[in-house]
């Protein structure tokens, strides 16, 4: 299988010009994501997982190290790789339909075509019929569901997931989990997703990979090995059980050591 | 019997009665006409009491009176005609010029820096000083006045649209750029959009103040319009003919602020209202 993804010593340090202060948000990151792998990211809130994939979609700049899609190194975003964001990321003057297309509508795609592929992924996600309303006018695990709408459509070979599910209820999350896999599965995409619900992770994942708390490193990559297609209840076995265990005490650990809080930014240089 | 009247009263709790329903629906034009009815009959009430001079004070009878002599005598067609093109020649010029140039200085950082001083000086300059030289530079004409009325608009339509521009918000950009989105595409789906509140409100206040150039250009120098025609009335006290051209004013301003909200609604169809519930 060929590498699809690379990350090599990715470093990031965030600047606050007002306070004159830096923030070491990933320091040496690595990590190869096979074509075709699903991997999920964990780890502490505020470790830069949303950062790691900014930096992946090349939406900010690693202030050292390289990313590769393909080989070739990234500097900008592509169509080769989509976002799903994880706030509220739709534009509110824009239509369910009208925010599903956009994407489309940037690579210049005729409208025509750009509605009927966003159609089949409005139907897909569950919110046909609901075309022509604005954000504002939807739950937020719709609004959540648009967004995931509006990557898919895009058909990019990566996909760049920032807790995609968060804002769903146990039922319709475990719906969307089971057709995101059949997705992966058909489409063949290299899936990078990044969660806070470590079953969820397990489930999906062929490797999970534990950030450290900031500034976030990879801690350990966990082989899920289990084979596929999976059904939901192997959630209840014991096996699954076994890696969950292990990753809450490798987050565990981390937690521990900081357990006064997040730590301040570093202090200013002089 | 006790049923009967359970059932009339879910049926008037139902249907409302057609007072109570009229009144809901035109809440906002019986409380605004109220009160301004009430203010109407207070005044004429007083400047009948004599207890003010009518020379002071008029009277809204006596406005309509002065009005309806004004119209036959015809000559304020010229003064509506000559205020008219100053006011809609300022107006058309500032719109023409502050959205693009407020659009380009709030994408392009160097242009604001570029202009910024220019812009700044002139906000500051009461531009009434500048009177003179506006009359010395364009006569006496219609041309000086739509100049001061065009200064007067430009920078509340400028400004607004600029500080529009610079709010845009970072995650709506930052999606466009991780769509690859072109400079292009970007302003005119994610700036633009985001502006459009901000832009009217320019361009409401710019109406104000277009308005005021108008009048104040006309008592300062002219031969003619509305602004020529209250002067003039002042002049030799005729209280009622002053204020029905303040009529005449106020009531182009509400017109052109109404058409404007107007036509904001229909930009604004996706937003979410917002507001104290009563
Ligand atoms: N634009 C920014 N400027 C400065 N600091 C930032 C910026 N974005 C994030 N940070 C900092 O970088 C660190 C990592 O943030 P990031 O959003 O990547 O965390 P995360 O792992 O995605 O957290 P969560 O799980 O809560 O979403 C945080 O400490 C945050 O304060
Ligand atoms: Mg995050």
């Amino acid at each position: 299988m060929a590498v699809k993804l690379e990350a090599r010593d990715i470093r990031l340090e965030y600047y606050q010009p007002r306070t004159d202060t830096r923030l070491v948000a990933l320091d040496g990151v690595n990590l190869t994501v096979m074509d075709g792998e699903f991997v999920s990211i964990v780890g502490p809130s505020g470790c830069g997982k949303t950062t790691f994939l900014s930096v992946v979609d090349g939406l900010i700049a690693a202030t050292n190290g390289r990313v590769m899609v393909n080989g070739r190194v990234v500097s900008r975003p592509g169509p080769d790789r989509a976002v799903v964001f994880q706030d509220a990321s739709l534009l509110p003057w824009r239509t369910v339909e009208r925010n599903v297309v956009y994407g489309l509508e940037c690579l210049g795609i005729a409208d025509a075509e750009a509605k009927a592929r966003a159609r089949k992924f409005i139907d897909m996600v569950g919110l046909s019929g609901f075309e022509h309303h604005y954000p504002h006018e939807l739950s937020g695990g719709m609004q959540q569901r648009v967004n995931l709408a509006r990557a898919l459509v895009m058909d990019p070979e990566v996909l760049l997931m920032d807790e995609p599910f968060a804002a769903l209820d146990a039922q319709t999350r475990e719906g969307m989990q089971e057709e995101l896999l059949r997705i992966w599965l058909q489409a063949k995409k290299t899936v990078l997703f990044i969660t806070h619900q470590i079953d969820e992770a397990i489930y999906l994942s062929d490797r999970v990979v534990v950030f450290s708390g900031r500034p976030g490193r990879v801690k350990e990559i966990i082989e899920v090995g289990m084979e596929r297609p999976r059904r939901l209840t192997v959630k209840r076995e014991a096996r699954f059980h076994a890696i969950e265990d292990r990753i809450w005490g490798l987050i565990e650990e981390d937690l521990k050591s900081r357990i006064a809080g997040d730590r301040p930014p570093d202090t200013p240089r002089d | 019997m006790a049923t009967a009247e359970i059932e009339l009263d879910a049926g008037a709790s139902a249907h409302p009665s057609t007072l109570a329903r009229f009144y809901r629906e035109h809440e906002r034009s019986i409380i605004g006409g109220g009160t301004l009815l009430a203010v109407l009959l207070i005044w004429e009430g007083v400047a009948r009491s004599g207890l003010v001079d009518p020379l002071f004070l008029s009277s809204p009878i006596q406005i309509v009176k002065a009005g309806i002599d004004l119209f036959e005598g015809g000559e304020i067609w010229t003064h509506i005609q000559v205020s008219g093109s100053e006011f809609l020649l300022g107006y058309a010029l500032s719109v023409a010029i502050g959205i693009p140039l407020g659009l380009a200085t709030g994408w392009y950082r160097r242009l604001s820096y570029l202009l910024g001083p220019f812009i700044d000086a002139l906000n500051a300059v009461p531009r009434l000083t500048l009177m003179p030289i506006i009359v010395i530079w364009f006569g006496i004409g219609i041309w000086s006045k739509a100049v001061v009325a065009f200064l007067g608009a430009v920078l509340p339509i400028l400004i607004a649209t600029n500080s529009g521009v610079r709010t845009s918000e970072a995650r709506y950009l930052q999606v466009a750029r991780s769509f690859s989105a072109s400079e292009l595409k970007i302003f005119t789906s994610i700036i633009l959009p985001g502006t459009v509140p901000f832009i009217f409100t320019g361009l409401k206040y710019g109406i104000g103040r277009a308005l005021l150039g108008v009048v104040v250009g006309e008592l300062y120098a002219a031969t003619a319009g509305l602004g020529y025609m209250i002067g003039e009335a002042g002049d030799t006290f005729q209280t009622s003919v002053v204020f029905f051209g303040v009529l005449i004013f106020t009531a182009t301003g509400l017109v052109s602020v109404g058409v404007l909200d107007a036509l904001e609604r229909r930009f604004e169809t996706w937003r979410p209202k917002a507001g104290a519930a009563s």
